[in-house]
């Protein structure tokens, strides 16, 4: 799989704040990758060097081949790039419509194409009834949504998201996951950062982590489950009383004492001895929960942090 | 009452951290209250530096005794700045028709011609006033419109400079006068005077130039049942432009069509702050067209508006007022310089949105700057009236080129060729403003 994006020994420093240091990402073809990190951690700095509105202290960025460190190089690059900026990024006074018009425009869309375009974007983020509607009067998770269809109206290979789905409520960003699996099936390859590990975890292809403005870890979530949490199942059985502190021997008792959470290499073989140790001492097992490694687990024994801390 | 003074605190703390405001609420009122003192306090002072006096042009066909006496009271006035001759050449006096063209490029606010047996009849009696065509009536050449109060001035102070300047001959007159009517004096009466009068000759001259403040009435000698010890004919010599009315139009249309311009453009240009509030200029700078093609893009589609406000305006001013528009050099006047004022004041607008940092902190600035450019550029009270001090810092805003050049097409009705200092400034305040909006916006460009 080629690459397309690549960000090697980026760094930054404003004023006294280093916001990145030596950070790397990497980007395949029709590849989803999903930018991890703690609130500061460098993610946005490193999303608007590739976009060309951060000048790097070191680094390189290669866009599609192109070194983006030469202008006449990145300008032809750069036509193949799309990003969805974190803030709204709409004319608030122009209708849908015209938003497609203006941003397909400044990108470059034939203008032959450019309504065709426009009623693409529109059927795409199902906003085609509210065309004519200015965008101060849409919601946020619609404004989300057209936020991200004028950013790939001219049918990018490289898409950048900084916080596609932030703000927005759970039906709307339902919506926008459904229409950025849609992009990746036309062969863009997408690059997002987020809050939202389970989407994240379940959509994404690689994931890769930044701290500090390092990268700390890259790979796919069995990758990143195996190199840092291991691959053990969380086992959590619960009781129908509390038991005592010898029962729980190998477990970790949990809220009102009836939940005792262990970690097990192999379900199958090491469940059913569990349940039989506690019915020998009379307690009755009502459910068993079976979790897999999380996202978020790894992030935490990554970073030390939660994902919104900075 | 216990939270008045954390109120007072929080309210000080705000207004102490928003410099705009700070200026408007202190610093304005005090720049606004001097820039008015100087121009309104020199037209009804007449001037405490004496460069807002009333210029004066004088032409001496007599050449007499009498007429440069009376020429030398003049120059003894505070309220006027007389002279024979231009400054860089003092040997060679003006002819009537520099004169008159001194008036029209509003290099002097009025004209004396003193004619030839000037010093036969002055100073005269001329009770009942009379004939202005007869013999030794100084014409007074003026545009009113240009300058609607100076030859009023200038004609009471003539009657001033007549009294104070030549005594003697105005007894001697009135001797001639009692004689004539009154039978005439007594031997012993003559011989007194004839003994008096070269004592009150020898004081004069050594009293010239006079140097009292002038307290000129305006009162006109011709016309009056007194016709005053000078006859004046009032001459006017702009007679190039069709009406008082439309010259008054003229100049209205062009000062405040130009001051609304500045706002609207600044106003406009706000909309680039609007795109850094919205995102979208984030988001445009992250394509290929880039800041310059975003400046240059903005700064002509609101130049287009600028023209069309402008063209708006005039033809209001033509459909209701009577400005006479279309004929063929008012119209290419017209467009000349309503582009290049549109351009410029663009330019302008685009200066002042890339010098601030919120829509808030530019409503504020521009209302500032403009009021001021407005105030000192001639969009409040006409440059003509102000002090020669005041007129030379109304050559540093962008109003006062471009009331200059409108003046020149609707008023003077100058060849279009002319316009080419006012053009060029105004190109040239283009070019610049463009470049330091240019080096302001970098702080948008990547960091």
């Amino acid at each position: 799989m080629s690459t397309v994006l690549a960000v090697t020994g980026a760094r930054k420093i404003f004023g006294g704040n280093q916001a990145l240091n030596g950070a790397a990402v990497s980007l395949h073809d029709r590849e989803w990758l999903a930018l991890l990190g703690p609130n500061g951690a460098g993610k946005t700095t490193l999303i608007r060097a590739v976009s060309g509105r951060v000048r790097l202290d070191q680094g390189e960025v290669s866009l599609l081949g192109h070194n983006l460190a030469n202008a006449n190089e990145a300008v032809e690059a750069r036509r193949q790039l799309g990003i969805v900026p974190q803030d709204l990024a709409l004319y608030p006074l122009l209708t849908a419509h015209e938003n497609l018009l203006a941003f397909g425009t400044l990108h470059g869309v034939a203008k032959k194409d450019l309504r065709d375009r426009a009623k693409w974007a529109l059927d795409w983020t199902g906003l085609g009834d509210r065309a004519k509607s200015l965008t101060k009067t849409f919601s946020g998770g619609m404004k989300r949504r057209l936020n991200i269809a004028c950013a790939v109206l001219h049918q990018p290979r490289v898409v950048l998201l900084d916080e596609p789905t932030v703000g927005v409520d759970p039906q709307s960003r339902e919506r926008i996951w459904t229409m950025l699996g849609e992009l990746r099936s036309q062969g863009a390859a997408l690059l997002l950062t987020t809050h939202q590990l389970d989407e994240a975890q379940q959509v994404c292809d690689r994931i890769t982590i930044i701290d500090h403005g390092k990268t700390i870890a890259d790979g796919t979530m069995d990758q990143l489950v195996a190199t840092t949490i291991g691959r053990g199942r969380r086992v959590t059985l619960i009781l129908d009383r509390p038991i005592s502190n010898g029962l729980a021997s190998g477990g970790r008792a949990a809220g009102d004492g009836k939940s005792i959470a262990f970690s097990v290499e192999d379900v199958a073989r090491e469940l059913p001895p569990l349940i039989k140790r506690f019915a020998d001492a009379g307690c009755r097992v009502e459910d068993v929960q079976i979790e897999r490694p999380s996202l978020h687990a790894v992030f935490i024994h990554l970073t030390g942090r939660e994902l919104r801390e900075s | 009452m216990k939270f008045i003074p954390m109120m007072i605190w929080m309210a000080w703390l705000s207004l102490k951290r928003d410099w705009v405001a700070l200026m408007l609420t202190f610093a304005l009122p005090i720049v606004f209250f001097s820039i008015f003192v100087g121009i309104f306090g020199g037209v009804m002072t007449g001037g405490g530096d004496g460069t807002n006096s009333v210029k004066v042009a004088v032409v001496d066909d007599d050449q007499s005794e009498s007429s440069k006496r009376f020429i030398a009271a003049l120059m003894g006035e505070g309220g006027l700045r007389v002279r024979n001759a231009p400054a860089d050449r003092a040997d060679k006096p003006y002819s009537r028709a520099e004169v008159e063209t001194q008036i029209k490029d509003g290099n002097a606010s009025v004209g004396l011609v003193i004619p030839k047996g000037f010093g036969e009849t002055f100073p005269s009696f001329n009770f009942g006033g009379g004939d202005e065509d007869q013999a030794g009536t100084i014409e007074l050449l003026t545009d009113k419109q240009r300058d609607p109060v100076g030859h009023q001035m200038v004609a009471g102070l003539m009657q001033k400079a007549a009294m104070m300047g030549a005594p003697d001959l105005m007894i001697e007159r009135g001797l001639e006068q009692f004689d004539k009517f009154a039978g005439g004096m007594t031997q012993q009466q003559r011989a007194a005077m004839d003994r008096f009068l070269p004592m009150l000759r020898a004081q004069t001259s050594t009293t010239q130039p006079a140097t009292q403040p002038s307290g000129g009435t305006g009162q006109t000698a011709s016309g009056a049942g007194f016709g005053g010890l000078v006859k004046i004919k009032v001459v006017s010599v702009q007679g190039d432009h069709e009406s008082d009315w439309a010259a008054f139009v003229s100049f209205q249309v062009a000062q405040t069509a130009v001051m609304f311009l500045l706002f609207s453009m600044a106003g406009a240009a706000g909309s680039l702050l609007e795109e850094q509030e919205n995102g979208t200029l984030e988001r445009v700078l992250s394509s290929n067209v880039g800041m310059t093609g975003l400046l240059m893009g903005k700064w002509f589609i609101i130049a287009l508006i600028g023209v069309l406000q402008l063209a708006i305006m005039f033809l209001w001013a033509w459909m209701v007022f009577g400005l006479k528009l279309f004929t063929a050099h008012h119209l290419a006047g017209f467009l000349i310089m309503t582009i290049v004022t549109a351009a410029a004041g663009s330019a302008f607008g685009m200066l002042l949105a890339t010098a601030c940092r919120t829509r808030g902190q530019l409503a504020g600035i521009s209302t500032i700057v403009i009021l001021m450019m407005s105030a000192l550029g001639g969009s409040m009270f006409p440059r003509f009236m102000m002090s020669d001090t005041l007129q030379t810092i109304g050559l540093g805003t962008f109003n006062g080129w471009a009331l200059d050049g409108y003046r020149k097409v609707f008023y003077d009705q100058l060849p279009l060729w002319q316009l080419w200092p006012q053009v060029l400034v105004l190109v040239g305040l283009t070019i610049l403003f463009m470049f330091i909006a240019r080096q302001l916006a970098r702080r948008w460009e990547s960091m």
